[in-house]
């Protein structure tokens, strides 16, 4: 069992035709992950590898009954791909293009909470349930499935963990990439109520970074309706204030999301914050 | 990116925020002309990308057009926390009344614009948010309605603005408002807004700060770009599409991925080192990249070690060490290198790499207090 993904979602990739599409499409697949269509305007009737090609993803709905969407298309154009996913009633979108203007995402966000869709990112590595479906850029060979929930603000960082714990043969239920941008789809706090009431998950990684205050809420939330024990890493100790480091969500702004500040939130509710990545298997063997 | 007081002010006029009205000068001779246009006393002001200019000297009144040019001589040139002063705003001097803050910028957790305003403008808005955070009015703005006149009353209101000053107000955050939108600012900052000696609402200061990744559709905001202001280290980095932040450590780091670029320098400070930059050579970086990217990292005088930290997903390690190669061939160095490869070809990368003179780790801890070691050994061989 997992979270958002399995075996059974019918996945349309969403900018099939490109490089990034189509390689992480072949990707996808060889994983064993259900793309049921793809979609690029103006590209309706080709074909991917097995893959049948739509003009929209209405008519790639139509016609194969996805439930979910993975987006590849560049940042000038991934916004509206969003929004055609969720008009579509797509209800869950992946987006892992990155570079997206902030102003594009909060009037996505506004449409969306108008929408019974939920949006995994943008500038995300998406999901991945080990042996049942991977949506998203992650390399499956890394993980093995197992009762570990993973989610994480970043993407080679969620590989580095998800590599450590499957050494130490601690397997994972669903690793789940929210992205490092300041406007995203889903948040912290919405992987950990699923995993909370997923029955497969027994414990939950945390992988977070410096900027903004995901990290406190999730740290409150923790403390008022988790049962399930975390451990958390938070990246970015020696980042020094005001600099913008490579995601355009990791940036100290005076006084709110340094490191040591997203690691006294998490250590005030109890739940341990490992000083490396590859500690955390030991810190979960002894939860 | 940030943009100069005088390139945010000037744009905040197309928007109908009334601003002083004066004009840029690169040298005394142009502010002693400016001065005489005006026709009063004037303000000559340092155009630099950092805070406490006024601090620093950079700020100057003048009464005559003979005193400008004399202050402006002295401005132009002088240096302001490490950046020197190339360009100075000559403004008319206004009379204050009353200092007001003015901002918009990104709500990050309500995941919407907000408009902040204060009584209490001219200070660091910082310190009024720390000392006496119910002095600091905000208004969410929905991105779709834009500013409606009643929340634009509610901050005057909020802010003891007397009632004659709300109309001109309520217009001045309007037009600070679609500034913003239309400039995919992250921040659009008026501070202070007077009340002039005659009662009118004026701009005298401005600052905002543009989206990065907006730029692809803002050409004429990426062009006001001002290279002065990041070092030319991080100019070459955005050139070649790395993210790179130089920091005052002793050990070069390069890994792909922003967050695993950060855990490798944090890595390094728990085996008791220091991280001499941040840099991400982003997913799927070929071999001209990774080059570049050790170019850049060899050229700073205090990396005593290298470190490659590479997680291949995207990014295929086989590239990696290409590169590692190439511009190893192009700059030799007695830099010792520390390298870890995991994920895509690996096998091909640490095979490649098995002639060189590197060190090789497989786990990142190992790899962080290798690094460490060689670091302190080149650094005593030096010495």
């Amino acid at each position: 069992m997992s979270i958002l993904v399995d075996k059974d979602t019918r996945v349309v990739v969403q900018g099939i035709t490109g490089r990034e599409g189509g390689f992480h499409t072949q990707q996808m697949v060889e994983y064993g992950t259900n793309i049921v269509a793809g979609v690029t305007p103006r590209k309706g009737g080709e074909w991917v590898g097995q893959v049948p090609v739509f003009d929209s993803v209405v008519k790639a709905v139509d016609a194969t009954g996805a439930d979910c969407s993975v987006i590849f298309v560049p940042a000038p154009f991934a916004p509206d791909a969003i929004i055609e996913a969720a008009d579509a009633g797509i209800p869950l979108v992946v987006c892992i293009t990155e570079g997206i203007p902030i102003l594009e995402m909060m009037k996505v966000r506004a449409f969306l909470d108008q929408k019974n869709t939920r949006l995994i990112g943008p500038n995300c590595p998406g999901l991945l349930t080990p042996e049942g479906a991977k949506v998203g850029i992650m390399p499956g060979h890394i993980a093995t499935p197992g009762t570990v929930g993973c989610v994480s603000r970043s993407g080679t960082l969620t590989y580095e963990v998800v590599y450590a714990l499957t050494a130490a043969k601690m397997g994972q239920s669903t690793c789940v990439g929210i992205g490092g941008d300041p406007v995203n789809g889903t948040d912290f706090i919405d992987v950990l109520e699923l995993f909370e009431a997923d029955p497969d998950t027994e414990k939950i990684v945390l992988i977070g970074e410096i900027g903004g205050s995901d990290e406190e809420r999730a740290a409150d939330f923790i403390a008022q309706n988790l049962t399930k024990p975390v451990v958390a890493f938070i990246a970015g100790r020696t980042a020094p204030p005001g600099k913008r480091m490579g995601h355009a969500g990791a940036i100290v702004e005076g006084g709110e999301g340094s490191a040591e500040e997203k690691i006294a939130a998490l250590n005030r509710v109890g739940v341990k914050v490992a000083d490396h990545p590859e500690q955390i298997p030991e810190i979960l063997s002894k939860l | 990116m940030k943009l100069h007081e005088y390139q945010s002010k000037f744009r905040f006029a197309e928007y109908g925020v009334p601003i002083p009205q004066g004009k840029l000068a690169t040298s005394p001779d142009d502010v002693f002309r400016i001065a005489k246009e005006i026709g009063g006393p004037v303000v000559v002001k340092a155009q630099v990308l950092v805070g406490g200019r006024g601090k620093a000297g950079g700020i100057k009144l003048a009464k005559t057009p003979k005193e400008a040019q004399k202050v402006a001589s002295g401005i132009l040139g002088m240096d302001i926390k490490g950046l020197t002063v190339k360009k100075v705003l000559v403004d008319p001097a206004a009379e204050i009344e009353q200092e007001i803050y003015l901002g918009v910028t990104t709500d990050r957790t309500a995941r919407k614009p907000v408009i902040i305003a204060s009584g209490e403008g001219g200070v660091e808005i910082e310190q009024v948010a720390a000392d006496t955070p119910e002095k600091i009015i905000r208004q969410h703005i929905d991105p779709f309605l834009g500013v409606r006149e009643y929340q634009a009353r509610n901050l005057a209101l909020e802010i003891g603005l007397s009632r004659e000053h709300w109309k001109a107000f309520a217009r001045i955050a309007d037009g600070l408002f679609r500034c913003y939108m239309a400039s995919d600012a992250s921040l659009a900052e008026i501070n202070p807004l007077i009340v002039t000696g005659d009662d009118e609402l004026l701009a005298i200061d401005g600052k905002m700060v543009i989206d990065d990744n907006a730029l692809f559709r803002q050409p004429s905001l990426a062009e006001m770009r001002d290279m002065d202001d990041e070092a030319p280290a991080e100019t070459q980095a955005r050139q070649a599409g790395l993210s790179y932040v130089k920091l005052g450590g002793e050990i070069g780091c390069m890994v792909n991925g922003a967050g695993l670029a950060m855990a490798t320098m944090d890595m390094t400070q728990l085996f008791g080192g220091s991280p001499a930059n941040f840099l991400d050579i982003g997913g799927g970086a070929q071999s001209d990249k990774v080059a570049a990217a050790l170019r850049i990292i060899l050229a700073d005088p205090n990396v005593n070690s290298v470190l490659f930290n590479i997680f291949g997903g995207i990014t295929r390690c086989d590239e990696v060490a290409r590169g590692i190669l190439a511009a190893l061939d192009e700059i030799p160095t007695d830099v010792p290198m520390v390298v870890r490869l995991v994920g895509t070809n690996e096998e091909e990368g640490r095979a490649l790499l098995a002639d060189a003179d590197m060190t090789t780790a497989t786990t990142l801890a190992k790899a962080a207090q290798k690094a460490v070691e060689a670091a302190k050994s080149y650094a005593n061989a030096e010495a």
